[in-house]
């Protein structure tokens, strides 16, 4: 593990941080990617020695204090996101950007489901329909967001 | 870079253990601090450090707008700005007439109330504070202001524009307050329709432009145009501040309940600027606090409804009060 990985893994993650929290126009905001998300799971994948769970946690951390009702909720959800990247990274790595993609989408709603199951119990309830969508636009933006991560780090794809 | 390609082929055991393992601990150290968050409140301290972590990246994500606004500010014409301050002067004029009749009329109820010298206004002091970021969508209606507790500013404190309530702060860090909407979904503000004197209360309806008020019975007296001000009730705001207007009322003969739909007279989604403000505490339209009603039986209704205080009933001396002087 070389501290230039590691720098470049908090960097791509500060700017996914960056674009979570860009505010946006109500329906632009409805169709955000969550990039944290995506930028973790990549990095779990691709890197998962360097990456993998801690980073998740942390970077869920980060996202309860800027949007979580209660901390540790999205760090619970992105510990479980990074896990299933982890354990499957090499079947991942392996498959084309459209099964990736819909890899990803699945991780997407696993991730939403969790943050839905937690509201629900700490009492914050939110059944609108719209809180489902980034799902799509994650798992549509997955292949491009992943050639630019992996160009950031100095692969070749 | 080699550590990518040497990492691949490796098992993943080494520094830290498997990643079922490490999934479980970081799994265990979630669950444990959403239950100390949410059950205990232990984490206020731990989650006061990080919002002041998270503020420069805030302020940072918040800047190309307000370099935005200051560019359109500094480059306004000469004819705009005359014509913004020949309004402001106007309506400063109309403002300092108004307080006129507002001092003589609170000596005048002062009087009627048989208290010896008029209240004092319930607000203690104001401070304005600039909206740093809004978080504005169907499921969460947040600002961050640029005050925080190095300003005093605390847990739950009241947040008003010119115009109206507009929420109170959740979470307070050094430097920053984030203030939850009167909007937002997980928000209520016990209310009283200022005609009736009607108790009940308005749940945000994820929209910055309506309230629900769904807990009044279809015969309730309430009609379009009604305006909602806080009842004092609840321990966070205080008597009499405005909070909405009255849009939509909908009665359906199978329903028990109608379904009253209100408007924020504050400018929720426009508002660069807000006041926090500071209540006294034993001023009778102050919020009833949880020590207030704790410390007799009818702190509720002494704090939260000055029209039935009981302190005023019996304070209600019949002879006329000679002397203003402070109350005892």
């Amino acid at each position: 593990v070389s501290p230039d990985s590691r720098g470049r893994m908090l960097l791509s993650a500060l700017v996914a941080l960056i674009l979570t929290v860009l505010p946006l126009p109500r329906w632009l905001d409805v169709l955000r990617p969550a990039f944290l998300v995506l930028t973790v799971l990549y990095w779990s994948v691709n890197s998962p020695r360097t990456g993998g769970i801690a980073l998740g946690f942390f970077a869920g951390l980060v996202l309860d204090v800027f949007q979580g009702p209660v901390l540790g909720e999205h760090a619970l959800a992105l510990a479980i996101v990074t896990y299933i990247g982890v354990r499957e990274h090499q079947r991942i790595r392996s498959k084309p950007a459209f099964q990736q993609a819909l890899f990803v989408g699945a991780a997407l709603a696993v991730y939403e489901f969790v943050l839905f199951a937690i509201d629900g119990w700490t009492g914050h309830p939110v059944t609108s329909p719209l809180r489902w969508v980034h799902i799509v636009t994650g798992a549509l933006i997955w292949p491009p967001a992943a050639a630019i991560l992996a160009y950031g780090a100095g692969r070749r794809v | 870079v080699a550590a990518f390609g040497t990492a691949a082929g490796r098992p993943l055991q080494g520094r830290g253990g498997s990643p079922g393992f490490r999934f479980t601990f970081f799994a265990v150290l979630a669950v444990i601090a959403m239950y100390l968050d949410q059950r205990q409140h232990y984490l206020e301290q731990v989650r006061y450090v990080l919002q002041a972590a998270a503020y420069p990246i805030q302020l940072a994500v918040s800047s190309p707008p307000a370099a935005w606004r200051w560019l359109k500010e500094s480059f306004q014409t000469r004819e705009a700005l005359q014509a913004e301050n020949a309004r402001l002067r106007s309506q400063q004029r109309d403002l300092e007439v108004r307080t006129m009749r507002y001092e003589a009329l609170a000596r005048e109820n002062g009087e009627l109330r048989g208290l010896q010298a008029a209240l004092p206004p319930v607000a203690d002091r104001w401070l304005a504070a600039e909206v740093v970021t809004v978080q504005l969508n169907s499921l969460r209606h947040r600002l961050l202001l640029n005050r925080g507790a190095s300003n005093g500013v605390f847990r739950g404190q009241a947040v008003l524009d010119e115009s109206g309530l507009i929420g109170q702060t959740t979470h307070v860090g050094p430097w920053s307050a984030e203030v939850i909407l009167i909007t937002d979904p997980e928000h209520a503000v016990p209310v009283r329709i200022e005609r009736t004197g009607l108790r009940t209360i308005a749940v945000g309806a994820g929209d910055t432009s309506a309230l629900a008020l769904p807990y009044l019975p279809a015969n309730a007296d309430v009609k379009e145009g009604d305006v909602l001000v806080t009842s004092g009730l609840g321990g966070v705001f205080p008597q009499g501040y405005p909070v909405a207007r009255v849009t939509e009322v909908h009665r359906d003969a199978v329903q028990p309940l109608a379904q009253v739909r209100a408007v924020p007279l504050a400018h929720l989604d426009t508002d660069q600027e807000v006041m926090l403000v500071w209540f006294k505490q034993d001023h009778p339209a102050a919020p009833a606090s949880a020590a207030a009603s704790a410390d007799g039986g009818v702190g509720e209704l002494k704090h939260g409804d000055a029209a039935m205080q009981p302190q005023a009933v019996t304070r209600a001396a019949p002879t006329p009060a000679p002397a203003p002087g402070p109350r005892p």
